[in-house]
Parts: structure tokens; C-alpha cells; sequence
């Protein structure tokens, strides 16, 4: 897949710039075959030097590719082809560059925090555990109340906030509403936590730890990313689709619910599902407001509550006598978390998936 | 049924700027008005007026008066949503909504106003707005398909079984045929053909051959010059305008030679 090596189609009215009259043609094959070749040359080298490192195999492996076919291209289809050849690499290797990181840390993750999950894990929560034992499941439960809460709020005032952008704002209010939201997307998560812990002070007093405040903080970072995603969305609605419903005599109030929003509603739903993937591991927030507690809470209106991050970061902060249980416990959770990311960024997929209109269907 | 519309010292306005000066003109009943006239000079924004959609546009306004039936359509206790109920509108550009099937898309009037339909109602509405439209025979086997799955010819013809189905008395078509093939546009013709037994149609359009074929009253709008309002230069029975025109500019225009 790697070079570009299509043979020219026999009535070519642009043919290749291959110098002369030979132009030869490279079979589909080609690149594989160079590959293979760079690869075992590559392996040569490092067996006869007695130099054994798998990274830098790669790396010498893929280097002898990049040499070897554009010289080859260059020889065989000219200077046009060798060039197209030294682009394709160069992309292709800042592809693999950049899915590195995340395919190693995926890795890590995984190998760690696999052997973790038993259906103990999932089912018990730390009450009086010492050592080894005990779940996530008090964690498990906070995270879902918390964020649940925190997409209630957020979803209504992100969605109200970018109708009204789209829809009503003009003049000052709306440029105003732009550049707060434009603010916020900028807050530092601890600001949002220690704010909605100093909001909840004057209701409950000095010290009060919640589910609610907690999910407070969290909306406070969710509501930009919401409002922003919506705005977007619902820029995307053509105005024909509007004065489409103006002249059958539609109101306005029922023309954006039933037709901007309708219309404009899977992509909504993607950006929502983001931003709950998006808070979902904050971790500062949630510590100064909804503090932690190894037993299960359900009440997000009292008392402490403990999260997945939290809880990632209490067991690897004090992972207790021996340390060994609460590590495996953190990459457990760690790998939870991660899990949850995905699948809420797959289901965000799906939405788009199977609620946008299909017009050849 | 179909209406008169009433149309005196009217002028168009998007904000500062001018854009139509002065018309005075009757769309009589039961019969094709043509609009023509060229690019800029205000067909678009005159026929909008007509059904309070200019209004849509942020800081745009008229001054002047449209009646219909005895009733001034800019009178400050009429409701602009409840005027375009009575006059429906076509575009340039078919827009059927892209959520929806195509017998939802029929019913949008009525759904997105909240009426409540049983099935037999909703489907003889449905069959009644599509067979004047003449596009019930394509389409009857599949009306849950979505509408944006139709040809752009086939989607133009949804649109206006879409303003049909509103029962509007008067029906506007803003270029209707401009983004359509020569069989379509024939076939939207015809529509118009049968339609004006029951309504008032105002259709502009850029084709002198379709106003001819289509129109019993032709419009002819000019603009001085960019920047300058446009005004409505004569008005009157299509064969005459087309043949002896009382204005040199509009000879000029119909018979090609034109600025
Ligand atoms: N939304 C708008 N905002 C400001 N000015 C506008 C707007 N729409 C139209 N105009 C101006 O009003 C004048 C008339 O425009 P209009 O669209 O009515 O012309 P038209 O006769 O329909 O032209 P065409 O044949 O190209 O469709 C033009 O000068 C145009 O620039
Ligand atoms: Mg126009």
C-alpha cells in the first residue's frame, strides 16, 4: 500500500515521466517485494553486527524501504514517480509515528491491568479490605452517577446555549455568550472543582465532599465542549431547510425543534458522547469535590463518593500493605476507564451511523 | 379557492439598501403570473414579500401594501406564519428535509404544525398532494423511502405536492426549473398547466420560452444600474408583452439584445 506504482493505463494521455522510450511497469507486488527484501536485509545486518534491538531493526528496516524503492522508482518511472514515492513515505511514516504512542499505551495498560478483572473486581466494593480483594464496584457506581448527573446538566444549558447562538443571538448578548464559552473551554479542571467545592461550602458548610458537586465540576468543563459541538451542528443545517418549513407556514420554535434539531441531532448526540468521554477521567476536580470513600454511595446529594479516576489514584497514591494488590488495582481501573472511553466514542460512531439521513438508501 | 393578490407602491428593503422601488401589480386569480427580468433586479425579492418570507432575513422589511381578498398581508394584526399558510412557495433549489421519507416529507405542513392525522386521513393526503404534483405514479410503491432519494426533477415535485398538500391558495415558484433537466421541466410545466385551474401561481423564471409557454401575465423587471433599486418597467397579457411591448427596454430584453 505503501508507493504508488499503478501501471499506467495502456491509452495514456499523460503517460508517466519515464525517461526515453523504456518505460517499465511495476506490478502491483512491487513494494511488498522491496519490503521484504529491506527486512531481511535489514536483519542481516543485524545478525552479522551481533547488535540485537527490535526498535532499531524497525527503524533500519523501513529506512533501507524509503532508499531502496525510490531509487528504484526513480530509476524505472523517473524523477515525478520517486518524488510521489518519497511523499507517500513520509506520510505514511508520520501515520505510524503517531500510532505508536497510543497502540504502546494501549499496551501498557492492557498488561497491567487484565489480570485484575475477575468478577470480584466488578462486584465488591473496599469496604474493610486489607491487601489483597475488594472491587471497584463503589467506583464504578460513583462514576456513573456523577457523570450522569453532569450530562443532565450540561446537555440542557450546552444545547439551549447553542440554539440560541444559532438560532436567536445577535448584537452583543450573543457575541458576549461566544467568547465565555470560548473562555471556559480553557478552564483548568481544578478551577472548575475548586469552584463547585466553594459553591457547595455556602450551601452545606466548610468541608462538604458530594456526588453532586462533583458532577457541578464536571459540567462546568462539559458545557463549552457541549455548546461548542451543537454550534457546530447546527451551522451544518442548511438555511434552505429552514425556509423550507417557514413557507409551509411553520413557527420558528417548531421549525428548530422539529427540523434544525431533528435534522442536526446525530451529530449533537456524537458531540455529547464526546464530552462525556471527555470527562469522564478527570480526576483533580472530583477529588476536592466529591472526595473518596471505600464504601458504596448512591446518594449523590451526601457524603462522599468515590470515582474510577479517584480511585486510580488513591490506590496507586496509598496502595496499602503490601503495595501489590493496590497497583493491580489502579491499572485495573485504568483499564476500565479506558474501556469506557471507547465505548462511548463507539456508540458515538454508531449514532452517526445509523441516525444520519441516508439519502440512497 | 384561488385568490387575488393586490400589490401597490411596494417597496423592499435589506436594511439600508433598496432593492425593489415602487411596483404596483395585480396577480389576477386562476392564471400565471411570470416574472422576468434580469439578475438583481428584484424577481426574488418581490415574490418573497408577496408571502411575508422576506422578513425571514435579518433587518429586511417593505413598505407599501399587498391584499388579498380585502385583507392587507403587512396589517399589523395578521400573522406573517398564518399568511404563508395561505400562499405556499417553491424554491430555485428543491429542499425536500433529508429526515424524512417522502410521504413524510408531504406531510410536513400539517406534522411540523402539530396536526394530528389518523392513518387513512394522513394517507389520502398524501395520495391527493402527490397525484397533483403528478408524481404519485413514481413513487406510490416507495413513499418511506427518504425524499433526498428522488431525482432532482422527481425532489422539485415533492416540493410542491410538500406546498400543496397546506391546500394554500396561491402557490410562488422561484425559478423552479433552473436546476432541472428538459424532460422535468417539461413535466413541471404541465403541472403548472393544470394547477392554475385552482390556484394563483407566480412563477419567475429566466426562460422567455417558459414564461411564454407558461404565463397568461408577464412582469418585466429592470434595475437601472448595480446598486440602484429595480423597478417593475411594464406588465400585461403574455402574447402582448412578447409581441408589442409598450417599453423598448422590455423588447430588448425578450428578444435578447440587452445592456
Ligand atoms: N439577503 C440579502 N441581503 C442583502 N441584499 C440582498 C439579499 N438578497 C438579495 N439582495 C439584493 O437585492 C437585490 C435583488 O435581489 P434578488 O435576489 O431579488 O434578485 P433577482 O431578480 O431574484 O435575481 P436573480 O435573477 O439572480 O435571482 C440585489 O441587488 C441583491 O444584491
Ligand atoms: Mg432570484
Amino acid at each position: 500500500m505503501a508507493t504508488q506504482t499503478e501501471p499506467p493505463p495502456a491509452t495514456d494521455v499523460w503517460p508517466t515521466a519515464s525517461r526515453g522510450s523504456s518505460r517499465v511497469r511495476h506490478s502491483h507486488h512491487a513494494p511488498t517485494v522491496i519490503l521484504g527484501a529491506s527486512a531481511v536485509l535489514a536483519a542481516g545486518v543485524l545478525g552479522l553486527s551481533g547488535w540485537v534491538d527490535p526498535v532499531g531493526a524497525v527503524a533500519l528496516g523501513w529506512l533501507t524501504f524509503a532508499i531502496l524503492s525510490t531509487a528504484l522508482t526513480a530509476t524505472l518511472r523517473g524523477r515525478r514517480a520517486a518524488k510521489n514515492n518519497v511523499a507517500t513515505i513520509l506520510v505514511t511514516s508520520a501515520f505510524a509515528l503517531a500510532i505508536l504512542p497510543l497502540a504502546s499505551l494501549m499496551w501498557v495498560v492492557i498488561e497491567h491491568g487484565a489480570p485484575a478483572f475477575n468478577a470480584h473486581f466488578f462486584t465488591y466494593s473496599m469496604r474493610s479490605v486489607v491487601g489483597a480483594g475488594g472491587g471497584i464496584y463503589h467506583a464504578i457506581i460513583g462514576t456513573l452517577y456523577v457523570t450522569a448527573a453532569a450530562a443532565v446538566i450540561s446537555v440542557p444549558i450546552g444545547l439551549l446555549s447553542a440554539v440560541y447562538l444559532v438560532e436567536y443571538g445577535r448584537g452583543p448578548m450573543a457575541k458576549a455568550l461566544t467568547f465565555l464559552v470560548d473562555v471556559m473551554t480553557g478552564i483548568p479542571s481544578i478551577v472548575a472543582g475548586l469552584f463547585a467545592y466553594a459553591l457547595f461550602v455556602l450551601f452545606w458548610g466548610e468541608g462538604t465532599r458530594s456526588g453532586i458537586a462533583g458532577a457541578v465540576a464536571l459540567s462546568l468543563l462539559m458545557i463549552p465542549i457541549v455548546v461548542r459541538a451543537s454550534e457546530e451542528m447546527l451551522k451544518l443545517v442548511p438555511h434552505e431547510l429552514r425556509e423550507g418549513a417557514y413557507a409551509l407556514g411553520v413557527r420558528k420554535w417548531r421549525t428548530v425543534v422539529q427540523v434544525v434539531l431533528r435534522t442536526a441531532a446525530p451529530g449533537i448526540i456524537t458531540g455529547i458522547m464526546l464530552a462525556v468521554a471527555r470527562v469522564v477521567g478527570e480526576t483533580a476536580p472530583l477529588l476536592v469535590t466529591a472526595g473518596y470513600t471505600d464504601s458504596t454511595n448512591s446518594d449523590i446529594f451526601s457524603r462522599q463518593m468515590m470515582t474510577l479516576p479517584v480511585f486510580a489514584y488513591q490506590s496507586f497514591k496509598s496502595p496499602g500493605v503490601p503495595p501489590e494488590p493496590g497497583y493491580e488495582r489502579a491499572w485495573g481501573t485504568a483499564l476500565v476507564l479506558l474501556i469506557i472511553v471507547m465505548v462511548l466514542n463507539l456508540i458515538a460512531r454508531l449514532c452517526t451511523y445509523f441516525f444520519a439521513p441516508k439519502p440512497n438508501r | 379557492m384561488a385568490k387575488t393578490i393586490d400589490v401597490s407602491d411596494l417597496d423592499i428593503y435589506y436594511g439600508s439598501f433598496k432593492a425593489v422601488e415602487d411596483v404596483t401589480l395585480t396577480m389576477a386569480s386562476r392564471s400565471v403570473t411570470a416574472l422576468i427580468g434580469p439578475s438583481g433586479c428584484g424577481k426574488s425579492s418581490f415574490l418573497r414579500s408577496l408571502n411575508r418570507m422576506h422578513e425571514v432575513i435579518p433587518g429586511a422589511r417593505v413598505e407599501g401594501k399587498v391584499i388579498m381578498d380585502g385583507r392587507g398581508l403587512y396589517d399589523v394584526d395578521v400573522d406573517p406564519v398564518l399568511v404563508r399558510r395561505d400562499i405556499g412557495m417553491v424554491f430555485q433549489r428543491p429542499n425536500p428535509f433529508p429526515t424524512m421519507s417522502i410521504a413524510d416529507n408531504v406531510l410536513a405542513g400539517k406534522r411540523l404544525n402539530g396536526k394530528r392525522m389518523n392513518r387513512a386521513e394522513a394517507a389520502e393526503i398524501v395520495e391527493r398532494a402527490l397525484v397533483s404534483a403528478n408524481l404519485w405514479n413514481e413513487v406510490k410503491d416507495r413513499l418511506r423511502k427518504p425524499g433526498a432519494s428522488l431525482s432532482g426533477g422527481q425532489q422539485q415535485r415533492l416540493c410542491i405536492a410538500r406546498a400543496l398538500a397546506v391546500e394554500p391558495q396561491v402557490l410562488l415558484m422561484d425559478e423552479p426549473c433552473s436546476a432541472l433537466d428538459p424532460i422535468s421541466t417539461t413535466a413541471i410545466e404541465d403541472l403548472i398547466h393544470t394547477l392554475k385551474e385552482r390556484y394563483t401561481i407566480v412563477i419567475v423564471t429566466h426562460n422567455m420560452q417558459q414564461a411564454a409557454r407558461v404565463s397568461d401575465t408577464t412582469a418585466f423587471f429592470n434595475l437601472a444600474g448595480a446598486g440602484r433599486p429595480g423597478h417593475l418597467i411594464e406588465s400585461g397579457s403574455t402574447p402582448k408583452i412578447f409581441s408589442t411591448p409598450d417599453n423598448p427596454a422590455t423588447e430588448a430584453y425578450i428578444s435578447g439584445r440587452f445592456g
